[in-house]
Order: structure tokens, then sequence, then C-alpha cells
């Protein structure tokens, strides 16, 4: 019995100087993986409001169809990050940035990019759902209307088609007419994604969009999520970090570095991420000692 | 003895507490006087005009035009009526649609010092007295093509330009920038957004604002002395002559002195009041109406 003690002691040890040495025990995969035929991409992203320097070097890409969750606290860059790949932070008069952001081989910040035909193509969700101050029907067809008159056929199908994806056509199938803010918080979060799948988007950038609903909304967002897989390209900030290991293929882990500024620490599958995470850094973060 | 079951040391002392209830009692006292007392001015103006005024106003008031001697009982201000209505609706015609865009602009394009002067101006001129706003036109206006209705149209659409900037501004500012973001993130443009979201949205309010530089301008006086100068013979309709208005006949039969005219004025406060409220109720239906059609 005095040996299993002394081997037990033994081992207790020897974990303990493996946790000692950061270089042990530690998976050979590189800190971030670079994924083949990414939907979309970023090289060396420097960005900044007037002086500061909210990104420094971000290189991500987020594979065809999948989930890219990003994760990091509060204030690390996920959000300029996300919207710096649709050009909505261009509305910021100060905001400016180096480097690239690839979308099907073109370089969506190149000067003869028309931004509103992007913005079509990699769609956005908010943190608040902001339904337009309209009927349902109307809020799903907005963007096909920006083309100029559609004929009714095509906005009624785009409409059933939109809201059957987004699991709403049962709900307001009889109420198409009436006033979107009448709906729920999670009704209407799925009625903004209805929109800009009814834009044609096939990269859907999601900035924390769960973060104003209750569980229940938050689960059938995250289903959609899962169901959309395949179709479209999703990027999700979140700072659930449940909700990152729930949903996602991959997790990119942000983090300040020198400056305040944000830095892509890693990025990798989900699993790999969270069971066997490269940066001591990203296993900090992700055991709870800090964020 | 609740609060001491709270264990929270702030309600232990049963003095302080009661000195806290005292107070906002004291608090919530006031706040509810301040209410009656300006609801009741209002109240009162209202019912007081009504009372003088409901005795003169009559069909004959509102179809015919005022007696030549003012002593005279009957008569009416159909002209001022007919002058009110074109002088405001072409001054509503030219400040309406300028102060929108204005405001538009402010909002939803215009940054940094430019933007900041012209608020700055705008909020200065909404200070003008609008007697000052009166002798300009008169000045630049009226000394080279004489009294008209559109000189007056002219000086009320200078004391209602400011207005609706800055309601439509205030209005334009309350749009949630979630909704601009996410129009501009389905591939609208800047105008798109604007016109299909922001103008939409904040319509109520605007049509709200427009209507208070309307019922503004319905009883301007000062400046239309200067620039109308004011027509007691005969129904103008043509704004290149000089007209009457409500407000004008009012001050001029109130100063008669003669019962008679006191009373035509009273029935005229009242008119003026009512059309300001009837333009009120319509603009906020139809405003509420485009809002849920086009929406």
């Amino acid at each position: 019995m005095g040996e299993w003690g002394e081997m037990a002691s033994e081992l207790s040890i020897m974990g303990r100087l493996q946790e000692a040495d950061p270089g042990r025990g530690r998976p050979a995969r590189p800190s971030i993986v670079q994924v083949a035929n990414p939907a979309i991409s970023t090289k060396n992203v420097n960005a900044r409001y007037g002086a500061f320097l909210a990104l420094r070097d971000v290189s991500i890409s987020a594979p065809h169809g999948e989930i890219t969750a990003i994760i990091g606290p509060s204030g690390c860059g996920k959000s300029t990050l996300l919207r710096s790949l649709n050009r909505i932070n261009d509305l910021i008069p100060s905001f400016t940035l180096e480097g690239e952001v690839i979308l099907n081989d073109q370089n969506v910040y190149a000067p003869d990019v028309d931004v509103a035909s992007l913005r079509r193509r990699v769609g956005m969700l908010f943190q608040r759902p902001a339904p337009f101050p309209m009927s349902i029907y109307d809020n799903v067809v907005y963007s096909l209307r920006l083309d100029g008159r559609q004929t009714k056929s095509t906005l009624d199908d785009a409409v059933e088609r939109c809201l059957q994806q987004t699991a709403l056509w049962d709900e307001v199938k009889d109420r198409l007419k009436a006033a979107a803010t009448g709906l729920s918080g999670g009704q209407q979060q799925r009625l903004c994604l209805a929109r800009t799948l009814a834009a044609g988007s096939d990269v859907i950038l999601m900035d924390e969009p769960c973060a104003a609903l209750d569980p229940i909304s938050t689960l059938r967002i995250e289903e959609l999520m899962r169901e959309l897989r395949g179709t479209v390209t999703i990027i999700i900030v979140t700072h659930n970090l449940q909700q990152a290991a729930r949903v996602s293929d991959y997790t990119a882990f942000m983090l300040m570095g020198e400056g305040r500024a944000g830095e892509l620490v890693e990025l990798g599958r989900t699993d790999d991420v969270f069971k066997e995470p490269v940066d001591k850094r990203t296993e900090d973060y992700i055991t709870g000692r800090f964020g | 003895m609740t609060q001491l079951a709270l264990g929270t040391p702030g309600f232990r002392n049963r003095a302080a507490l009661r000195r806290r209830r005292a107070k906002s009692a004291v608090l919530v006292g006031l706040l509810t006087g301040a209410v009656v007392v300006a609801v009741g001015v209002l109240a009162w103006v209202l019912i007081y005009v009504a009372i003088q005024g409901i005795g003169a106003l009559n069909l004959g008031f509102l179809t015919q035009t005022p007696p030549g001697n003012p002593a005279a009982a009957g008569g009416g201000f159909y002209n001022g009526i007919v002058g009110s209505l074109i002088i405001v609706g072409i001054a509503a015609l030219m400040a309406i649609p300028l102060g929108i865009g204005a405001a538009i602009y402010l909002v939803e394009y215009g940054r940094g010092r430019f933007s900041g002067t012209i608020r700055f101006f705008n909020d200065v001129l909404i200070g003008i007295p609008t007697i000052v706003t009166g002798a300009f036109i008169y000045a630049i206006w009226v000394t080279r093509f004489g009294f008209s209705g559109f000189a007056g149209s002219l000086a009320l659409a200078i004391v209602m330009l400011p207005l609706v900037t800055r309601t439509t501004e205030e209005m334009l500012r309350l749009v949630p920038n979630e909704l601009r973001e996410g129009s501009l993130a389905l591939g609208a443009t800047r105008s798109q957004t604007v016109m299909r979201v922001c103008i939409p949205t904040a319509l109520p309010g605007i049509i709200t604002g427009a209507m208070l530089a309307v019922a503004r301008a319905m009883g301007e006086t000062a400046p239309l002395l200067l620039t109308t100068l004011g027509n007691e013979l005969f129904t103008e309709y043509n704004p290149t002559r000089r007209m009457s208005t409500l407000s004008l006949q009012i001050f001029d039969n109130a100063v008669t002195g003669f019962q008679e005219g006191q009373a035509r004025a009273w029935a005229g406060a009242l008119t003026l009041i009512a059309i300001v409220l009837i333009f009120t109720f319509v603009a906020r239906f139809f405003g509420r109406r485009v809002r849920t059609s086009n929406a």
C-alpha cells in the first residue's frame, strides 16, 4: 500500500512539473491555424480610431460555410474586427484601416469596391435587434426593394423562403402586415436574420446577437446558426464562452496587447482551442483565470 | 419594523426614514403643482377665449368681411381667414421643405465645424424677435415691391425655418443608430437609408414640429404689419397685393375700443385656435397613416 502512495505522490509531482513548464504537454499545432479556401479573411490588418490603434496585425480567416466565433475580453477589438469586414465602421469618421480584407480574392478596401453590394453579400446582425418600423413583410424585402420595383411574386417568395429559413414563418404568416416592432426580442432578431438572408448574404457577421435575448431565444438563434451551416459562413462575436463552444466550428481568441491594441492570439478548431489551447493566455482566459 | 428585518443600516434610523419620506412627498407635491399651474393656465386661456369668442362666432363671421364702420356689429373675418391660409401656406411651402432638408443634412451628412456653425446660427435665428424679421423684409422687399401677401410669406418663412430645422433635427437624432446601421448593412446607400428608414421613423415628430411652426406663423402679427400691412376692405386672393390676416384683424379690431370690434377680435382669436387645432389633428392623422402604410 505504501508503494501506491509513493507512486501517487510522484505522479502528482510530475503533473505539477508539467504545469510549471509551458513548453511541455502543449499540442504541436500552430497557434493560428491557416484555413484552406476561406470565405473571408484579413491580412495584416491594423485598424485605428484617430491615433488609437485598435487592431494590430490581425490576420484571420473564416472557413466556408462554417461558424467562426471570436472571443476575448471587453475592448480587445472583436467588434472592430467584425465591423471592418463589411466596412460598416467606415461610418465612424476617425476610422482608418491598413492591410487587406479579402472576400473572393478581392480586397474589399480597394478603391473601386462598391460598398453597398459588399454589404449585401456580407450581412450583419447587431446586439440589439433593430427591425425597421415597418411591417414584417416590408422588413424582409427591404433590401430587394432597394433595387427598384419588384414583382409581387418575387417578394412573396422571398418573404416565405427567408421566414421559413429563420423558423418564423409559422409564427407570423398570418400577420405579415403587422408592425415588426410588435414582435418579441427573439423574433425580432430572427426577423433581422431573415432580412439579411433575403439580401442574399453568404457571409453573416453577428455582433453578440444574443446579448439582449433570453436563454430560450438564444438557443433558437443558435439552432438557426447550425441549420444555416453549409449555406452561409457565419462569424460571431460573443462574450459567452459556452455559446462559442456550443455553436462554433472554429474559435478565434483575441486579447489586448501593447498599447491596448487588439491582437489575434489563437485561432483553431473550437474543440482544440477549448480543450487544448496552444497559447497560455488562451488557456487562462478559457479557464476563467481572467477576463 | 420590517425595515429592521432588511438589516440595511440606513433604514434603522426611523427619523432619517421619515425625513426622506417627507422630502419625497414635498418634491412630488411641487411637481404636481407645476403641472397643475402649467395646464391650468393653458386651459384658462382656451376656455376664456372660447367663452368670449363663441358669442360673435357664427356662419356670417366665417363668410363675411368686416363692416366699414368698426363700431357696427356683425360682419366677419373671411378676408383674414383667406389671407392667413394663403400667406402661411406659401410660407410653409418655402420653410418646411427647406428646414427638413437642412436638418437632414445636419444630422445625416453634416460633420465638423461647418454644421456646428449652421446649428449655432439656426439657434440664433430662433431667438430673433419677429418684428426684426419683419423690418428686414420691409427693407429688402417692401421698399422695392410694396406691401403684399407674399412679402408676409417671406417674413413668416424666416420665422418658421429655424423652428422646422430644429425640431426635425431633434427628431432625426432620436432615430436609433441601429436602424441606420441595419439599413446600410443590407446594402442601402446613405440616401436610401435616409429616405426609407430615417424619415419615416421620425415622421410623426417632424410633422408635429412643422405644425408647431405653422401655428406660430398663424399667430404672428408684428412682421405682417411691416410686410402685408392688412386689408380691411375686401377679400384679396392675390398674394402680390395687400392682404389681411386673422392676426392683423384681431389686432385691428381689439384696439378699436368698440365693444362690437372687440367681440369680433375674440371670435377671430377662437377661429385662429380652431384652425391651428384642426391642422394639427389632420397632420398627425396623415403622419400616422403614411408611417403605417409605407411601413
